[in-house]
């Protein structure tokens, strides 16, 4: 089992309460998920060429107040045009605005101090994820506070790799884009050696984590998304019930069998998705909303 | 527990679900007859799971998993939809449920009637074994899958893998077959299909003609092993 749920706000009223209406559906999926759990939340894009980094750092405790200035020291301040580096500190978990490439700034990050990890790069996306109990998660990352235009979250409970905060959910690739996955996949170290052959790298050994930068590398070609799901529907096997997100779009689909729960409930104000329509059931209107199982195979994907 | 005129009602909003299962299964006695409200369901799972008693128990909105599962008398009434395990290995009695049911609708179910208003998901009625399903609208992907005995009853369409490995249920489907399941076959309606077909649509409170009706049943080719086909399995 696993936990997915996701939010998108159609009003300026849920884009502004979008954590404190997603939070209660995360943590009733603990259920599903008690081992670990994480959210990603879109919100206004940085200015370009800025990019926002989501750092987890393995010390509760983690110092962030020389990060900056290290890493000034080394690329300069911004790029002259206003557009300075600065940090958001909150406990282990910090988002870096700074005006430097991903690749760059992830070898910048390992030098700096190998104890920290890049989750997340993009100018919309933040990503907090950790290992534990998912209502200790949302309360250590304010979960409640978050706004923005949409969101998706991940309970976990892990039945194929290691209990970490970096084995935790959501995954994300390149920059924007991110998958939660409640399911199993039975080949993924055979698309991991694909991709390895492409270049590409890998952070886990955890299957989601091949699903994940599997789709978004299709995308990299320049694939529509629903022409990469495509593919994904025949190269993928397992079981699996995926929610993604990009800037743009919310986007849910589930394999043939069908096995992996999900419902969705949309109405004039959001579009949610949860494995288990209890999450949903204190969300405001949702007496109106209309409540429907996503079909298999069948892509559902919904413009943020 | 409050008592509005004759109804009993639970309300799930100040009551655990627990206490309101033990309730009815502790005050079966006094219920007999009478009708038990059950408030503010949310979509919490096993909702009057395990009822062995003589009454009518009204669901008032969306229920969770294995909602009625394992139902022995009791005529139960979803106000809304059912999650996963709906009515699962129910014996006797009634479910009804107003909106639609998620997967695996009245599987192992023995007995009964299941009624469900809307659509049904993948896996309706698997492994049946004697319970009468109606489904009013659409049933998903391997519904009556390995169903030994019993009825479905499909008015709209069904998906694809429809009554695969069937032992001796009988399908009845009004609208498409996306596709047959191993070893299901139509077969010709008899007097007897017309007639159950009749009761049924009557009870469930459905207006269709028993002829707008085909029959699935199993073409019974898989019962045994068969050597000499080894290389088709």
């Amino acid at each position: 089992m696993c936990g997915i749920v996701g939010l998108l706000a159609k009003s300026e009223t849920v884009r502004d309460t979008l954590g404190q209406l997603a939070t209660p559906m995360f943590t009733c999926m603990a259920a599903r998920g008690p081992d670990s759990g994480g959210l990603a939340v879109f919100r206004d894009p940085v200015d370009s060429p800025q990019l926002r980094f989501s750092v987890f750092a393995t010390s509760r405790a983690y110092d962030w107040s020389v990060l900056p200035e290290a890493l000034d020291r080394e690329y300069g301040s911004g790029d002259g045009n206003g557009h300075t580096t600065f940090i958001q500190p909150n406990g282990n978990h910090a988002i870096v605005t700074a005006c430097l490439e991903r690749q760059v700034f992830r070898s910048w990050l390992h030098r700096f101090d190998p104890a920290l990890y890049l989750i997340s790069a993009g100018r919309s996306m933040d990503v907090y994820k950790d290992a534990g109990q998912p209502a200790d998660i949302a309360q250590r990352y304010r979960f409640t506070d978050m706004s923005g235009s949409h969101c998706v979250g991940h309970t976990r409970m892990a039945t194929e790799s290691a209990v970490t905060p970096a084995h935790s959910h959501p995954f994300t690739a390149g920059e924007d884009f991110c998958l939660v996955h409640n399911g199993s996949l039975s080949n993924p170290y055979m698309l991991r050696r694909k991709l390895e052959r492409e270049g590409l790298t890998f952070d886990t050994d955890n299957d989601t984590e091949a699903a994940c930068r599997y789709i978004e590398w299709r995308l990299q070609q320049g694939e529509e998304l629903r022409v990469a799901l495509h593919h994904a529907f025949r190269e993928l096997d397992g079981f699996y019930t995926f929610l993604m997100a990009t800037p743009q779009h919310m986007t849910l689909v589930r394999d043939a069998f069908a096995c992996k729960p999900a419902v969705v409930a949309e109405t004039d104000q959001y579009v949610a998705v949860s494995s288990e329509f209890r999450s949903l059931a204190h969300l405001p209107g949702i007496e109106e909303a209309h409540i429907f199982e996503p079909a298999p195979e069948e892509i559902y994907s919904w413009q943020a | 527990m409050a008592s509005v005129k004759d109804a009993v009602v639970l309300d799930l909003a100040t009551q655990s679900l627990r206490d309101a299962n033990a309730y009815l299964h502790e005050h079966a006695h006094e219920l007999s007859g009478k009708t038990v409200r059950i408030l503010n369901p949310a979509g919490l799972h096993s909702i009057a799971a395990g009822a062995n008693v003589d009454t009518r128990i009204e669901i008032e909105g969306h229920a969770g998993y294995y909602a009625a599962g394992m139902n022995r008398q009791a005529e139960i009434t979803i106000h809304g939809n059912a999650g996963c395990g709906l009515a699962e290995n129910m014996m006797s009695g009634i479910v009804r449920v107003k909106g639609n049911a998620s997967t695996c609708a009245g599987a192992t179910a023995h007995g009964g009637v299941l009624v469900i208003e809307g659509d049904a998901s993948s896996r309706c009625g698997i492994s049946l074994k004697g319970t009468e399903i109606v489904v009013g609208g659409s049933v998903g992907h391997m519904t009556g899958f390995m169903a030994q005995a019993g009825r479905i009853v499909v008015c709209g369409d069904a998906s694809h893998g429809l009554g695969d490995s069937l032992y001796e249920a009988i399908l009845y489907v009004r609208g498409a077959v996306q596709g047959l399941g191993a070893d299901a076959e139509e077969q010709e309606m008899t007097p007897e299909d017309f007639a159950d077909l009749e009761r049924l649509l009557e009870l469930a409170g459905f207006s269709h003609e028993p002829t707008e009706f085909k029959r699935i049943g199993s073409a019974r080719q898989l019962y045994h092993w068969n050597p000499d086909a080894a290389q088709d399995y």
